[in-house]
């Protein structure tokens, strides 16, 4: 995946959001894995930290967009939360 | 405590819905070798771990199995959704149907209903994590047998994804056990229970 956490400048699709959310969120699965089982590992470590801070922009650039994905993070005058789809329905 | 998050672990979109195929998939909601019982069994482990590393690896793959789990819901969901009753009885669906219409219910491939019989919480951290071992193998191998019968790439690609996460937590369990078997002692590992007797 893509490590370089600057997305700003560009116009991003929301596809493109989604894919950097879901890459960023999966890598960020795995690693808290494997530093469970291997918490002195430096590059995991920084890895981590990558991953985290990707992770957190991606989510806030769709939040922001396109509505919530977590509870704290309804940003509008409406309560979005309960907007479709769902994501068993084919949402995010 | 948990959050959600709003969105799937790893995308599921299955335009062709089949119900004889939700049939076979609805195992691994709740059938023995389930994502349920996995994140029920783990979550339960935790509380007679001995350590922290154990401790965070049941917390985490247990909470993993949770995403699966809504993972395997949303195929068995899609794979119904819009489907008459005619449809769903031709496709072999129909006593499921009579029971729970078009919901999500746990039970096994072969209609037996989730059961805490299942899985084991055995309050032996040696004991357990060799369970677990043995769990994420046999979810594998339930993930390999729908393999070989499934061949529409909307529902292959996310069975993949479930298996191989069942090899990478295989994975984890190992260190975590071979972790613990280190902090024992190295003649006897079974010379007492670390999350029961006194030392």
């Amino acid at each position: 995946m893509n490590m370089n956490p600057s997305m700003q400048g560009a116009p991003i699709s929301k596809q493109a959001l989604i894919n950097q959310i879901n890459e960023s969120c999966f890598a960020l699965d795995d690693v808290i894995l494997f530093l469970d089982t291997h918490p002195n590992d430096a590059a995991a470590m920084d890895y981590y930290r990558n991953v985290v801070a990707l992770k957190r922009q991606a989510m806030d650039l769709y939040q922001r967009q396109y509505g919530p994905l977590v509870i704290d993070s309804v940003y509008g005058n409406r309560w979005d939360w309960i907007n479709d789809p769902w994501p068993w329905e084919g949402g995010c | 405590m948990w959050i959600y998050e709003k969105k799937l672990q790893y995308p599921v979109n299955i335009k062709e819905p089949n119900a004889k195929l939700a049939k076979y998939i609805i195992s691994q909601y709740g059938g023995p070798d389930g994502e349920i019982n996995a994140s029920l069994r783990y979550l339960s482990q935790r509380y007679t771990m001995p350590h922290g590393m154990q401790k965070a690896v049941l917390t985490d793959i247990g909470t993993e199995e949770l995403a699966h789990m809504e993972m395997i819901a949303a195929i068995v969901h899609q794979l119904t959704r819009g489907l008459s009753a005619e449809e769903l009885e031709a496709q072999g669906f129909a006593p499921y149907y009579i029971d729970h219409t078009a919901a999500l219910w746990p039970q096994a491939a072969g209609g037996v209903p989730l059961n805490a019989n299942q899985i084991q919480s055995k309050g032996d951290p040696i004991t357990d994590l060799f369970e677990n071992l043995a769990a994420e193998q046999k979810a594998r191998t339930t993930y390999d047998n729908i393999l070989r019968v499934v061949s529409d790439p909307d529902v292959c690609d996310p069975i993949r994804f479930l298996r191989k996460r069942e090899i990478v937590h295989f994975q984890r369990f190992g260190e975590a056990l071979r972790d613990l078997q280190e902090k024992l002692d190295s003649r006897n590992f079974y010379a007492f229970n670390p999350s029961f007797d006194k030392k």
